[in-house]
């Protein structure tokens, strides 16, 4: 029965990477084709080299995604904290207003977006996309600091001001540095999230001016080629990479 | 800025919490409602008006938009076509996802539990788009399923399974599979192995404890899990376009053809509240089970 459970498990396993592993392969494939057995070869890796279109959309992915780590790290995180050590009025209400970005549909929130940013003058674009990420990532930033200020005990802030500490020396030297790791975690999926992002990166996009996703997606629609495959590839292989990073300072789903 | 009556202050803090809160929260709340909660009215004034207001146009209030959703039964069928898409996404993803989750949860244990659990959540938070492209290298014409299945069977034929909606289906069952298990296995840690084998010890069946022990102890997993994937599967229209080629037309993608090709906002705009207005009716049905799952 625990052999029969683990088969199955493997199996599971194989429908979530093969589809994976094997556009990963084609990439490696010196056929047009796709034509099997693979004949090993960099050339769509060289290719991209000289894609500047994609390059153009790699480095306004990973800007985009830093500004948004920075920017949902810290408002986040003053949010999460402010969450922690106060109990007010409305508080609730707060909490429930971080589902919409996470809950709704990015089709919804996408195109909400897009309209409202042209009928302000906000404009699509670069900016537009910052505004939008940094949405999405706020509420993942809150929760994931905020699980880890659930095992801060608050004893340690009081007794570092009974020891005469100012508010801020209490912050910078007691609570942040115990809330670090959930920091980074949450910088981590926050740069995740943004890097990512599809939906909501495709709406605000202007013709020049989009994200890898973005560039991705147009030319699947155009068609497939090999050299989608290359790209995609080293999307993932870094995406992945990220989230790993983010499992060593936090716990997807709660205690294992 | 009034001075905080709330008894929570607490003894010792130099500031008033009032202030503190509104500086801790304040930028982090403007921001979202900036960038989601403006534009979701937005789109909602939007939805009320003639023709968009800009551009130097001016967009007059009517009801149009909502009469051209209710007179064409073309919409109500593609939203009904979402919902089965949404459903049968969720129960596929109950079928593969709840034994994986009781496997993991509870027949393996200790650090291959935490690896093999890593292993099913990371493709989950990676690149969605990427991720279901990665499919049509397997599902297209003479691709991998294809030939593995005429290298077994010779001359089996084509499956034709590509731009079909089936292939619709196994993308996004691909791509919310993960968040299946999670929910399951959260539910079904909680159970007490105790449970089970005071069960076992009292004569139960394997298939009585199923039935009446662990399916309904990780109900409010299952349902949580099911209603966080049916969500956004009805408002799909990246995963569609890719693999459903003709077949492929949903709600979602007549909302984007709106607001990308035929920029008809105002009908882009109703047709987007409505699909809300149908998320927002399935999470409150639910509410109670996912606070019970949370």
């Amino acid at each position: 029965m625990a052999a029969a459970g683990r088969i199955y498990l493997g199996l599971v396993l194989v429908f979530l990477y093969a589809p994976i592993l094997v556009m990963a392969a084609m990439s490696f494939n010196d056929s047009q084709l796709y034509a099997l057995p693979v004949k090993w070869s960099l050339r769509w890796y060289a290719d991209l080299a000289g894609n500047q279109r994609l390059i153009d959309a790699g480095i306004n992915s990973i800007v985009i995604a830093m500004i948004t780590t920075v920017i949902a790290g810290t408002l986040g995180t003053a949010a999460a904290l402010a969450f922690f050590r106060y109990e007010f009025r409305g508080k609730r209400l707060l909490q429930i207003l971080l589902f919409p970005p996470i809950a709704i549909p990015w089709l919804i929130t996408g195109t909400a977006m897009l309209l409202f940013f042209f009928w302000t003058g906000i404009g699509r674009g670069l900016h537009a996309m910052v505004l939008g990420h940094v949405a999405l990532a706020l509420p993942y930033v809150i929760i994931v600091v905020a699980a880890r200020l659930k095992a801060f005990d608050p004893d340690l802030e009081a007794a570092a001001r009974s020891l005469g500490a100012s508010p801020w020396q209490v912050v910078r030297y007691v609570t942040l540095p115990f809330l670090a790791p959930g920091v980074v975690a949450a910088a981590l999926f926050a740069f995740a999230v943004s890097f990512d992002q599809f939906v909501i990166s495709y709406f605000l996009a202007v013709p020049g001016v989009s994200t890898l996703p973005v560039e991705i997606y147009t030319s699947i629609r155009k068609g497939f080629t090999p050299e989608i495959n290359a790209i995609s590839t080293i999307v993932i292989v870094s995406s992945m990479a990220l989230l790993i990073g983010v499992t060593r300072f936090y716990r997807f789903g709660g205690d294992r | 800025m009034a001075v905080s009556t709330t008894a929570s202050g607490g003894a010792g803090r130099a500031n008033s919490p009032t202030r503190a809160v509104v500086l801790l929260t304040g930028p982090a709340y403007v921001w979202l409602t900036i960038a989601v909660l403006l534009p979701l009215l937005a789109m909602f004034y939007f939805s009320f008006l003639t023709e968009a207001p800009i551009a130097g146009r001016v967009g007059e209030l009517t009801l149009e938009q909502y009469r051209e959703f209710l007179e064409h039964g073309f919409y109500t069928t593609l939203i009904l076509r979402s919902l089965k898409l949404g459903a049968t996404v969720a129960f596929f993803c109950f079928l593969l996802g709840f034994p994986c989750a009781y496997v993991l949860a509870k027949t393996i244990k200790g650090r291959w539990r935490e690896a093999l659990f890593l292993l099913v959540i990371i493709p989950f938070w990676s690149n969605a788009l990427v991720r279901v492209f990665s499919w049509t290298m397997v599902l297209r014409g003479n691709g991998l399923l294809e030939r593995s299945i005429d290298f077994v069977i010779p001359g089996a034929g084509s499956l034709g399974l590509m731009f079909t909606y089936p292939a619709v289906v196994i993308g996004l069952v691909h791509s919310y599979l993960p968040y299946m298990i999670l929910t399951c296995y959260i539910s079904l840690q909680a159970i007490d192995d105790d449970l089970i084998e005071a069960a076992r010890s009292l004569g139960a069946k394997r298939l009585t404890i199923l039935r009446r022990l662990i399916l309904p102890l990780a109900m409010p997993g299952i349902v949580a899990g099911a209603v966080l994937i049916f969500v956004p599967v009805i408002g799909s229209f990246m995963e569609p376009r890719i693999l459903g080629g003709r077949h492929g037309t949903f709600i979602g993608t007549i909302i984007e053809d709106q607001f990308t090709a035929v920029f008809n906002w105002p009908l882009g705009a109703a047709l987007s509240f409505i699909l809300l207005a149908c998320v927002l009716v399935i999470f409150a049905l639910f509410a109670p089970v996912l606070k019970r799952a949370a």
